[in-house]
């Protein structure tokens, strides 16, 4: 039981960065294909946080825990974590505007439709 | 290639992919392990400066120059949507039409905007003390203005959301934390370097140097940012139509 604890972490964030491609790959709608992409990154997340673990360990933050009384969790990966969702964020935000343009000049959603050039 | 093609290439590219995973994962330091030397000495840096969320000292001290990239990550994304979603000239603005809003869901809106968007401003201004800072904070600040267009309408979002005043916030804030760099050359250290203010004491609001400035700074660059971003999304599905037929 220890041992599969000790690599079970890594690899659900393994799992959901493979859902995340499957999902990505498949997608008959750009929409929902930006969503997968956001299930990719959702993985790293994981990964970054399951790194930065300590066993018994509280948050890196010292307003309310005396320092040295308790063990704390990396504070690196989850500042990286940060990053992380920001950037996710704003390629969101981006991804979705240029799904919006693709929409009103070729009428579909679907990434197969848009195999021709056009124009 | 079909469809059924295509899925057998991912599925033989997916297993080889996800064997090199579990592969690499096997050999990672264990789950909840002790041995974290970069989180110690990030630990003990930002105990040194006096600020008590580390993670903000991370951000904010230690990475600030990563920080300033993260928020020109943000600046160009946001200057990019505004670009892309922009009024084109076979579109027209057609007034958006008030809407009926349940007064449950009025009342509820109206108490909840105040307290959320003073919540937002107190995770701004504890970053360096508790959990949050800019990023967070400024996400907060941002979508409780939006709590007005689920409780009233659009047009009294718009009233007390003029975009062009938060494209400059936005604009100014990315420029200040660049300030508070340079600020940093000009007093004799290096860019970003926080050597500049007094660390204060610990555990208080002016504790840990330059941090409260640059996590200031993000936070208004944050809420300016998010404000834009759906402020073009919500043109975008309201005011603007195409021109002819459909």
């Amino acid at each position: 039981m220890r041992a599969v604890m000790d690599v079970l972490p890594y690899l659900v964030a393994a799992w959901v960065f493979l859902a995340g491609c499957y999902g990505l790959a498949t997608s008959r709608n750009l929409i929902h294909a930006v969503g997968c992409l956001s299930v990719c990154q959702v993985g790293t997340y994981v990964l970054l946080l399951s790194v930065g673990y300590r066993d018994g360990a509280t948050a890196p933050v010292f307003s309310d825990v005396k320092p040295g009384s308790r063990p704390v969790v990396d504070p690196v990966v989850q500042a990286l974590t940060l990053t992380d969702v920001v950037v996710g964020a704003t390629v969101t935000a981006l991804l979705l505007a240029l799904v919006i343009q693709v929409a009103k000049r070729h009428g579909t959603l679907d990434p197969d439709e848009l195999s021709e050039l056009r124009g | 290639m079909t469809r059924r093609a295509r899925l057998w290439v991912l599925l033989a590219g997916g297993a080889g992919l996800a064997a090199l995973l579990v592969a690499a994962c096997l050999r990672l330091p264990h789950f909840g392990g002790k041995s974290h030397p970069y989180g110690d000495r990030a630990v003990h840096a930002s105990l040194a400066r006096q600020t008590a969320n580390t993670i903000s000292s991370v951000n904010f001290d230690q990475r600030a120059f990563d920080t300033l990239g993260e928020m020109t990550i943000l600046f160009s994304a946001v200057l990019g949507c505004v670009i892309l979603l922009r009024q084109t000239h076979d579109e027209h603005r057609a007034r958006p039409e008030p809407a009926e809003v349940a007064p449950p869901v009025r009342r509820y809106a109206l108490v909840v905007l105040p307290v959320a968007l003073l919540s937002g401003l107190y995770v701004i201004a504890h970053g360096q003390l508790s959990p949050g800072g800019g990023f967070q904070g400024g996400v907060v600040a941002a979508t409780a203005l939006h709590l007005l267009y689920l409780g009233a309408d659009y047009a009294a979002l718009e009233r007390i959301r003029p975009v062009g005043a938060y494209e400059v916030a936005d604009a100014l804030a990315a420029s200040g934390y660049l300030v508070m760099g340079i600020a940093g050359l000009i007093g004799g250290t290096a860019f970003l370097a926080n050597t500049l203010l007094p660390y204060g004491t610990f555990n208080t609001l002016s504790s840990g140097g330059t941090v409260p400035l640059l996590n200031a700074a993000i936070g208004m660059e944050v809420a300016g940012a998010v404000v834009v971003l759906l402020a073009r999304f919500l043109d975008q599905a309201v005011e603007i139509e195409e021109e002819s037929g459909t």
